[in-house]
């Protein structure tokens, strides 16, 4: 059972996607970020990823790279990171954490699996950590039941998709395009033929990240997948217009991923 | 004609060995790829199409013709007598890598990947440069070639290698300054990632060491490896023996894999890198990864790095801009914790004290990454006594470094 499935299945009974929203920790400092997340979490996120600020973020754009500075900069440490889950949590919400795999590594990852659960944590997304090289991971995510959220991209081959499904549990986060992270005004073509590929292989559910802005996107995006991620636009809207933004934004994206029927039900 | 050798009967770098990393590129347990999944595919292309080649007559043939008649190999093995009376009268040897075509070791790997980058039908290459070496290397297959060139380039390095930026704009690449992070290679590198997962169906990423994730390590390697192979023939011609200890500079590590690997099987041959000191261990300005730093992954491999408690890379600093980087190749650290290679450091003092002091009494002009081994060697000859024989991979010339070494000693302000 993943610590994540009674929300999916909440929504799939609802006939609509989930919405996602990623915030990193510590930004722009460690209380704003759990304010914004919380603000997040109200306004109608299902799920908030919480990122780890990290020193060489590979796969992420210019906003998420400025974000991450911006937290690095203000001091942030990786102990800062659960207390931020904690605060989601405690409020309601629902949090699993993206990082950068050497942040984990360095901690321990038994350890960081044994404090992110008991800070209320649901899981961990890992964009550059590959099943293949997870063994460390699966074993401690089995040992304090969190969920392993590993990525496919639409270069990834059937073999790829089929072991990486195979090892995840919670949802598949499909890459909507090849690229880092940034608000798209498409999210391009191949996300849909990568979540046809990606639910020849699993029943898990599906979300599909990298390039969402707007409403209009969201409900496109929920036509095929079951949730909608969005990062970028939320750091931008935190960063122009605070806790006020990053709430209007998500009141606009969960009403769009409401607006289409999900392809589940 | 065995696997193993080629056909004048000399050893052949591409062939599988003992010290190949496993299926997955774990040389125990470093290397392997922490990368995202959306690199997976291009990397399993590379892997396939480099296991491939190196296994084909026609490649190895091509690679070896291209060193020899463009690169200028096999590059000199040159004793340097009166540089040697600096380090206990020890007799040091120094393998030229300097001559090669554009002055440095980076050929040998750029024109092997270059190859590799036609054979996959691929028309555009992207590179990350620090001491613009490796970028003018690659800017220079890809004019013979015909590929386009993207080279990443740190802010910071742009400013201190000016020349190579603007060799690099001669032979028709794009120079890209970085402005992230450091503003050094580190960040290159990401910038470089960045790109290559946008564009990764019409692009190769040209990597100029010998880290990163699976293949490239190994494959670098094996691109170097003639330096070692050579030297080693060479040495024995010259001497009818082998060397006490090899000393080579480490940045990534490519220059070092490859002259190591000569003598890897030579139990009684010390294997020695040099890491970049700084402005010394205690001050925290250093580029001393395996010396100083600790397990962890940074661009695509498990290996030692800089970096603090909570696993962010910290900044690497050196005088030479080609070993200012908080990473290493996941080989070095397999060879540091089997003892089988030792790694020290030299300080940028040492390091300048030996770029000049070649210079005097050899007439050689260094590259300050290379003067790095040099100031190694110094010490290991004094260690060794006169009895000592030493090799040190002189990997590149130091003309680029002109605009540094005359801030660094003042030729400005006497003039
Ligand atoms: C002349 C020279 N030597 C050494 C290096 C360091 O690289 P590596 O450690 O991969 O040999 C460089 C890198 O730019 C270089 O230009």
């Amino acid at each position: 059972m993943g610590r994540l499935d009674p929300l999916f299945a909440r929504t799939r009974e609802e006939g609509r996607g989930a919405l996602i929203g990623y915030l990193p920790a510590g930004f722009p400092t460690v209380d704003g970020s759990a304010e914004l997340l919380r603000g997040m979490v109200d306004a109608g996120c299902d799920l908030v990823e919480v990122g780890v600020p990290y020193s060489d973020p590979v796969m992420d754009g210019p906003v998420i790279q400025a974000a991450a500075d911006t937290a690095l900069r203000a001091g942030f440490r990786l102990r800062d990171l659960f207390t931020t889950v904690e605060a989601v949590a405690s409020a309601g919400g629902r949090a699993v954490v993206m990082t950068y795999w050497n942040p984990v590594f360095r901690y321990g990852v038994d350890a960081f699996a044994r404090d992110l659960a008991a800070a209320g944590g649901l899981g961990l997304i890992t964009p550059d950590l590959i099943p293949d090289e997870g063994a460390d991971w699966i074993a401690a995510s089995a040992a304090h039941d969190l969920d392993r959220i590993f990525l496919v991209a639409p270069s990834s081959s059937e073999e790829r998709i089929a072991l990486t499904v195979a090892a995840s549990s919670g949802f598949v986060y499909a890459t909507a395009v090849m690229g880092v992270t940034g608000a798209r005004d498409q999210v391009g073509t191949s996300a849909e033929g990568l979540v046809a590929r990606t639910r020849a292989h699993t029943a898990l559910p599906i979300g599909v990240g990298l390039g969402v802005r707007s409403g209009a996107q969201a409900a496109e995006v929920a036509s095929f997948a079951d949730a909608v991620i969005v990062g970028s636009a939320f750091v931008t809207k935190a960063t122009e217009h605070g806790v006020e933004g990053v709430r209007a934004l998500a009141a606009e994206l969960a009403e769009g991923v409401r607006k289409s029927p999900s392809t589940i039900g | 004609m065995s696997a193993q050798e080629t056909s004048t009967g000399a050893p052949d770098p591409n062939a599988a060995g003992p010290h190949d990393p496993d299926e997955r590129g774990h040389f125990g347990p470093y290397g392997g790829r922490f990368m995202p999944e959306a690199l997976i595919g291009a990397l399993d292309e590379l892997s396939a199409e480099y296991d491939k080649a190196r296994l084909d007559p026609e490649f190895t043939a091509e690679f070896a013709r291209l060193l020899r008649d463009y690169a200028g190999r096999p590059s000199l093995l040159t004793e340097a007598p009166r540089f040697a009376e600096h380090a206990g009268g020890a007799r040091v040897f120094l393998k030229r890598e300097d001559l090669n075509h554009t002055g440095s070791h980076k050929i040998n790997n750029v024109l092997g990947q270059a190859l590799l980058t036609k054979r996959m039908g691929k028309q555009r290459v992207i590179a990350e440069t620090g001491a613009g070496q490796h970028g003018v290397a690659t800017a220079t297959a890809c004019a013979l070639m015909g590929l386009d060139c993207v080279v990443y380039m740190g802010e910071v390095d742009t400013e201190r290698q000016a020349l190579n930026v603007a060799r690099m704009k001669l032979l028709g690449a794009e120079v890209i300054p970085v402005k992230s992070g450091s503003r050094t290679l580190k960040d290159a590198i990401n910038e470089a990632l960045r790109d290559w997962v946008t564009n990764v169906d019409t692009t190769h990423y040209l990597l100029g060491t010998a880290a990163g994730g699976h293949p490239f390590p190994v494959m670098v390697r094996n691109f170097h490896k003639v330096i070692g192979m050579e030297a080693r023939a060479q040495f024995l011609d010259q001497t009818g023996r082998l060397p006490d200890a090899v000393a080579a500079c480490v940045g990534g590590g490519s220059n070092a894999i490859g002259i190591f690997h000569g003598f890897i099987d030579d139990p009684g041959v010390r294997l020695v890198g040099i890491e970049p000191g700084g402005k010394g261990i205690e001050t925290g300005e250093h580029g001393a990864t395996l010396g100083h730093g600790s397990p962890g992954t940074l661009h695509g491999a498990m290996s030692y790095l800089l970096q603090d408690e909570d696993g962010q890379t910290t900044e690497a600093y050196s005088i030479s801009a080609g070993l200012d980087y908080p990473g290493v190749g996941p080989e070095h650290s397999w060879l540091k914790d089997t003892g089988r290679a030792e790694y020290r450091s030299a300080t940028d003092d040492e390091a300048m004290h030996a770029f000049r002091l070649l210079s005097r009494t050899e007439g050689i002009i260094p590259a300050i990454e290379s003067s790095h081994a040099l100031a190694g060697a110094l010490k290991l000859g004094q260690e060794l006594g006169p009895d000592g024989y030493l090799l040190v991979n002189l990997s590149g010339r130091g003309d680029k470094d002109m605009d540094t070494a005359a801030k660094y000693f003042g030729f400005y302000e006497e003039s």
